[in-house]
Parts: C-alpha cells; structure tokens; sequence
C-alpha cells in the first residue's frame, strides 16, 4: 500500500473540509487523486465536475470546481449533456456502482459507444452505502448485505459485474478504460490522469472504476477492511488498464 | 451561417416540422431526442436543419437521458430542448423535476398520444395530469396547449423566452393530430416583430478564473435537513406565485350573457370554438373558455365566468383531467358540471352541438 | 364555388390515398383559403385502411377529424364499410367500380342505424359483404384503375381519382391542383417531361368523368 503526500490539493474546496465521508471510506482517497490529477493538469477552471446520488453525492461541493449534483444513474448524461453542448469544457461524471452497473447502466454503456468525450469515474465498494449497504452488481459471492443477508448467491443474482471489461469491450479504439484501486494510489493517479487527459485531447470516452473501501457496511476493522479490499475483492476486480491510449498520445 | 428565417412567410406544413422551426426561430442549439411517435419527425426535420445553421442534436439511449442531457445543455447555457409522448413523457418526469428544482430552463414539446401504457400512437389528452403535475414535488412548471400550427410556432418561440425569463421547465404541450396534420401559418423571425429573445446564461464553464472574475459554482437537488428543503422549495413556490399572473394565458368567448360555458383546451378547442358559433346561430346562448396555460392554470378568469355563468360542459379526448383542473379551479364555488370525456378519441363539434341539444335542456 | 369542403379519401396502403388528400389540401391552401390534411396513422405501417381527411375552407377549420364528408371516396372492398360511417345525406361518394364489386343493396340494421348513430367508430369486419352507403346525397361510380391501364399507366390511377374529387367537391381551381401536383412531383417532372403531360391527362380524365356522371344524373 502507498499513500501520497498529505497536503490538500489545490483543486480541493477548503471551506467544506474535513469531509464528510465515513472514517476508512475509499471516496476521500479517489478525490483527493483526482483533485492532484486536476492541479496537476491545469484543468480546474474548465472542469465540470457532476455527482450521482449514493455516497458520491457528498462530493457535491467537495471540489473547487464547478460541480452539479444529479441523481441516481443520471450523471452520465448530464456530464454528456454538458460537453455536448460546449465541448471546450472537461466533463466529469463521479458515482458509485450502483449508479454506474444498475440504474445508469443504459446511460454508462450508450455514452461508451457514443465515444462521448467524457470521464466517467466509478467508485466500487461492493454495496450500496448511502442506503445502508444493500447489494450491488458488484457484491461479491457469498458477500453478506442487507438485502443478501445469507450472502450473495450468484445462481439467483448473477456474479459481480465487471465494469471496465464490458466498457472495455464496446468502446473504440480512442477509449481509455483501467480498474484502480485505493490501495495503489500512485497506480490509481496515473490512471485518473491518463484518463483526463484522453478528455482534454478530445480524443475519447475514459471510464475508471476504483475498488475501494466501505468499513462502515462491510462492518469490517482496519485491517479486515484492507484484507477484503486486497484480497477478496482483487481475486474478482483485476487491477490495470483494460485500454490504453495509443503510445504517440501519451506522454 | 444560414439565417433561419428572414421574412415573413406563410407556409403549410406538419406540426412536428412547425415545432423545428419553431425552435429554429426562437434560436434554439441543440436538441436532445429518443424515437416515438407521434413526435418523430420533430427530430426529422430538426436533425435536416440543424447542420446548416450551427446547431447540434443528440439522439440519446432513452427518454431519461434525453431529459438530462437537455439539463446538461442548459447548464452548459445552451436553448436546449427535447421532444416526447406517452411512456417518452412517464421517463422524462424524472429530469423535469430536477430542473424544477435547480430552476433549470428546459424545453419540452409533448405529442401526446393515446394511454395508458403503450396504448396507440395516435392521438389523445391524456398526458395533462402527468405534464401539468407529474412530478415528485410540487410541478412548477409551465404548460401552454396549443390548439393549431400558428400557436405551435408562436409557443414554441415563447416557451424559450419565458423559461429562460423566469427559470422554471417549459413545456408546449400538442397532441398526435397536431403533430402529423398539415395546415398554413405564417412563420416570421421573432427578433424583426420586435419579440424579446431572453439571452441563455451558463450555469457552468463561465468564462473567468476563480478568486479574481468568478468562483466555482456548486449546484444541487439535495438537501440533508427538513427546514433547508422548506425554505428552498417556498422560494420556489413565490416566485412561481409572484409570476402567475404574467404567465396565465386563456380565451373565453361569449361568457357573459351565457347560459352554459363549454370548457376545453388544445386542439379539442378547435370543435369546441365551432360548436359555440353553430349553437349562438341557431339561439343558442353558449360561452366558450379555454385555458391555454395548463399550469399554471387561469384559475381566476374562470372563476369569474363562473360568477355569471355557474355552468360548465368540459370536452376532452380524456376522462376528466382537465375536467381536474377545472373543478380544483372553481373549489368552494357553486357550479354545475357536465362532461364528454372521451379518452383517446378526437372529438367533433357535432357531437359538442348534438350534446347541448340533446342533454342539457336549454331553451333557445 | 363554395368555400367549405369536407372529403375524406380511403383505400389500401400503396394506392397513394395520402399523397392525392396532401396534393388537395395543398391546393387549398395555394388559393389562400384554411386547409388540413390528416392521415390516419397507427402502429402498422402497412395493413390497414389509409384513411385520409381534408378540409377546404374558408374560416378557420374545427376539429380535424369530422363526422360527416362533403366527398367520400372509398377504393378499396374494406375502404367501402370503413367511411361508410362518414357519409350523410349531403356526400357525394365517389367509389372505383372498376375495382370494388358491390352487393346487392339491402336496407339493413347497420344502415337504419349509421342515420341515428352519435359516434363515426367504424370498425373493420372481415368477409363483410360490400354495400354501398343508403343515404347518401349522390353515388358515383368512377372507373379509375380501368381508364388509367388502358388510357394512360396503372400508376396514375390515384390522379384520376384526385381529378374526380376536384370536380366533385368544386373547392378548388383546376389551376391550384395543377399548381399542388407541380409542387410536388416537380422534380420528377422535369426528369421526365411526359409524366407531367401525363398526369395532367389523368387528373383531366377524373374531371371529365365526374362531369358526365353528373349530366346523367
């Protein structure tokens, strides 16, 4: 595990800090990678920064950038709806995997083939946080939720939804699609910034799912939270880049 | 870039083509859009004229996101719109409400067709419940049904104007026979009769650096405490209060010495207007009222017709809910009401003149 | 000429029933005079009836729909029952008998009934036997799709018709249908200079027929 500096990135709306997440939740850890990718950049001022209900909708004032909250599944086309109409802005559409894999799934997968040029950054905790952990597209087998209160049986609701794979699989070539995860932040910034990038380039849709942590429902301590994260959830959610940019983009 | 209209020209079109031109004239630049009839060819011909005059069309996954991404082109600052009807218009609530309360100006265009459910492609009134209240929340919207192809284009121009003015959704509200018959009006550009444009605003993506020229702005719908929500929602409800008076628009004909007002809107007006000559004709003392704001609802202009005529025959291509309106309209009020209802079904001003004759014992 | 007419024009998908209702109205409106044309539209496209109705007028029009036409035009074996409800005692109902076989008239309930019935909910019947309407100001037989194959081309069978309605209706100029059909097949006229001569021909042959039809009345 490695974590990067302490300072608060410039991007980061001081007035409403310390946040309001839950103590361990991975959210914190993806906004504050994203705020350093957005300092980083130089794309604060022409950022639109959209959140989804669920624990995402916490960060709707969590940036120094202008930020629109919207509701359940719906950021996606928003943030579309936005670039669509002036595409000089840098469209980011932030929520968790209930809104990304269940009630916006139509909207993720349409804007994916559309290659609209936005972010889509997807936070997956495996549980619907904000609700008080019911169970997701994500949940793993056997994962105990509200709603699957003897575990997730995978033969009666399906297995884990795998985002960036499906993503992966119907976007064209200009799309960036990658799975971070909140216990590799160096890895994870390369791939929020990589990501952005293909957005300012104009060149494509970029889609980064983060696994992250939920303690507050997996009711899990410190380090059972990182040993679920780490090892269970990796066993399912493989971490890297499902498709990169091509090499003359990077740099 | 080819100005959209120049001069004043009477043409003879569908209604779906006069509601892209329409939007074309009331400078419109992008329309977001999903497949169904009766309300295609508004995307037909939108999607034809677009390109030669700078504007911009998407043709979403569904009609929810059809309804966002037109809150995303407004936000953006754009005269954003979208079109629907029937389970196209069930979808679209939900994005209306978050504009509704982000006082986001979006335009929507109903054709409404038959309901419930899939029901036919045709025709009805039955989408007024769900376009004047069919919302989550308190429906502060803005609703005018048009009744013929001048009022479609004249609507259409002013529900930009007046979403943008006051902030509040826009909805012109036609029906099936509107959007496919064809008929003449005249189309002019609204700029040389001297009609206010109401210049759109950027709600994101200002131009400007933060801490010198602009801050960032923060947007939302939600809200953690009871008494926040209260006071965001009562702003609202003032202002949509305070502006009522502006925004109510009705016709009531030959109401003041009459025996029985018949009441309809939208293109049923049309039989209703003809009913009322063919009935004064013949000796007849009818009066005639019809809202052409939906919501909000000319509620005092109808109640004094009321005052003088305390009778009211309500015809619509649907089973009461303008007749809904109407009684809320007249609460506390004595009033005699009768009806035709006939959901999904165009009705004639024969069947208005053989109803007064045949039910309502009037004496000539 | 009178100022107000009410026509409505049936008969199966691909007989260009719309297109000769769009061209009338068009012509309607080239006079300066109110028109609307609406088609009947559901979810098939092809199947059933296509139905379309006209007003011509000079004040504003009422509903678009209507109950009773001033010319009802029936093409089809179903098109027949499917308008009949649209036909009173001042329709001129124009049919195709060079298309359409009629039984024997019989005074029957549906008859005596469509004089007192409220409502025009006409309801297609299968196997129905084919009864021209009773009460009906005028019948006229037209045999379009025969002098279109043997005069002119079977495709111009519709024009004949438009050219009978014209003629029937009497609400617009020969000049303004003339001036509607250019508006429309314009382009392909000029592609093909003999299908103007040719459709003019047929719209002539429509009049003309009426005409007669009428004198011998």
């Amino acid at each position: 595990m490695s974590v990067s500096g302490t300072s608060m990135p410039k991007s980061w709306n001081l007035k409403t800090k310390p946040h309001k997440f839950c103590p361990g939740c991975g959210h914190g850890l993806v906004l504050k990678v994203l705020g350093q990718a957005i300092d980083e950049l130089e794309i604060q001022e022409k950022t639109v920064f959209g959140c989804d209900i669920g624990c995402s909708l916490l960060a709707w004032d969590f940036f120094n950038v202008d930020s629109v909250q919207t509701h359940h599944g719906r950021t996606t086309p928003v943030i579309t709806g936005i670039v669509r109409a002036n595409p000089s802005l840098i469209g980011i559409a932030y929520m968790g995997d209930g809104g990304g894999y269940a009630i916006g799934s139509q909207h993720l997968v349409n804007a994916a083939n559309r290659n609209d040029k936005i972010f889509v950054l997807l936070v997956n905790n495996t549980n619907y946080g904000m609700t008080g952990g019911q169970m997701a597209p994500t949940t793993l087998p056997g994962q105990v939720t509200e709603t699957s209160p003897y575990g997730r049986d995978i033969e009666e609701t399906g297995a884990p939804t795998l985002g960036p794979e499906m993503v992966a699989a119907i976007t064209s070539e200009t799309a960036y699609v990658a799975r971070g995860t909140v216990s590799n932040m160096r890895q994870m910034k390369s791939f929020i910034k990589k990501a952005l990038k293909n957005v300012v380039n104009g060149s494509g849709f970029s889609f980064v799912e983060v696994l992250a942590t939920c303690p507050t429902n997996w009711r899990t301590n410190a380090r059972d939270t990182w040993k679920f994260l780490e090892k269970d959830m990796a066993k399912y959610f493989k971490v890297g880049e499902l498709k990169t940019l091509p090499t003359k983009r990077e740099d | 870039m080819e100005r959209a209209i120049k001069e004043e020209k009477r043409v003879f079109m569908t209604g779906n083509e006069v509601v892209a031109w329409g939007a074309l004239a009331a400078e419109a630049d992008i329309m977001y859009g999903y497949p169904i009839t009766p309300q295609n060819e508004i995307m037909h011909y939108w999607t034809r004229l677009a390109p030669k005059h700078g504007k911009k069309f998407l043709q979403t996954e569904d009609e929810l996101s059809a309804g966002f991404t037109t809150i995303g082109g407004v936000l953006a600052g754009r005269r954003a719109f979208t079109a629907t009807a029937g389970p196209g218009n069930v979808l679209l609530q939900e994005p209306v409400t978050m504009a509704e309360m982000m006082r986001l100006p979006m335009v929507v265009c109903i054709q409404q067709r038959g309901g419930p459910s899939t029901a036919t492609v045709i025709y009805s009134q039955q989408e007024v419940n769900l376009t004047t209240y069919g919302g989550n929340g308190e429906s502060l919207r803005i609703v005018y049904s048009t009744a013929n192809h001048q009022e479609l284009y004249d609507y259409t121009i002013k529900s930009f104007n007046v979403a943008w003015r006051y902030r509040f959704p826009t909805f012109i509200l036609g029906d099936g026979y509107q959007a496919k018959m064809r008929e003449p009006l005249v189309m002019y550009n609204p700029r040389e009769k001297g009609v206010e444009m109401v210049p759109p605003e950027s709600f994101v993506g200002n131009k400007g650096s933060f801490g010198i020229d602009r801050e960032p702005v923060h947007l939302r719908n939600a809200f953690s405490m009871e008494e926040e929500l209260y006071e965001v929602v009562m702003e609202h409800i003032d202002d949509y209060n305070r502006i009522t008076p502006q925004i109510v628009e009705y016709v009531s004909l030959g109401c003041e010495d009459a025996d029985l007002v018949i009441v309809s809107h939208g293109i049923v007006s049309r039989a209703a207007v003809a009913a009322q000559e063919m009935l004064r004709r013949e000796g007849y003392r009818i009066g005639y009222f019809r809202p052409i704001t939906l919501r909000p609802f000319p509620v005092k202009a109808l109640r004094k017709v009321c005052k003088s005529t305390p009778r009211f025959l309500v015809v619509e291509s649907a089973y009461g809910q303008l007749a809904r309106l109407v009684k809320d309209a007249l609460f506390g009020l004595e009033a005699k009401m009768d009806e035709i209802f006939m959901p999904g079904l165009g009705i004639t001003s024969e069947k208005i003149v053989g109803h007064v004759k045949k039910k309502s014992e009037l004496k000539v | 000429m009178k100022k107000i007419a009410k026509i409505v024009i049936a008969g199966e998908g691909g007989q260009g029933v719309q297109s000769i209702a769009d061209i009338l109205a068009e012509a309607g409106n080239e006079e300066g005079l109110e028109a609307l044309y609406i088609p009947n539209f559901g979810i098939e496209q092809r199947g059933g009836v296509s139905v379309a109705f006209v007003q011509i007028a000079d004040n504003l029009i009422g509903s678009p729909k209507f109950e009773k036409g001033d010319v009802v035009v029936a093409l089809s074996d179903r098109a027949v029952n499917r308008v009949k409800c649209h036909v009173g005692m001042n329709t001129t109902f124009i049919y195709d008998n060079s298309l359409i076989e009629v039984t024997e008239a019989q005074p029957t309930e549906d008859i005596e009934k469509s004089e007192n019935e409220e409502e025009c909910m006409p309801v297609e019947k299968k196997d129905q036997p084919v009864v021209l309407p009773e009460r009906v100001g005028k019948v006229i037989a037209v045999p379009a799709t025969a002098i279109a194959k043997k005069d002119l081309h079977p495709r111009v069978f519709n024009v004949v018709i438009l050219g009978a309605v014209v003629e029937a209706a009497r609400v617009v100029s020969d000049k303004s249908i003339k001036n509607a059909i250019e508006n429309k097949l314009g382009k392909k006229f000029d592609k093909n200079p003999e299908l103007r001569e040719l459709n003019f021909k047929a719209l002539q042959m429509g009049i003309d027929a009426v005409k007669e039809a009428l004198v011998r009345s």
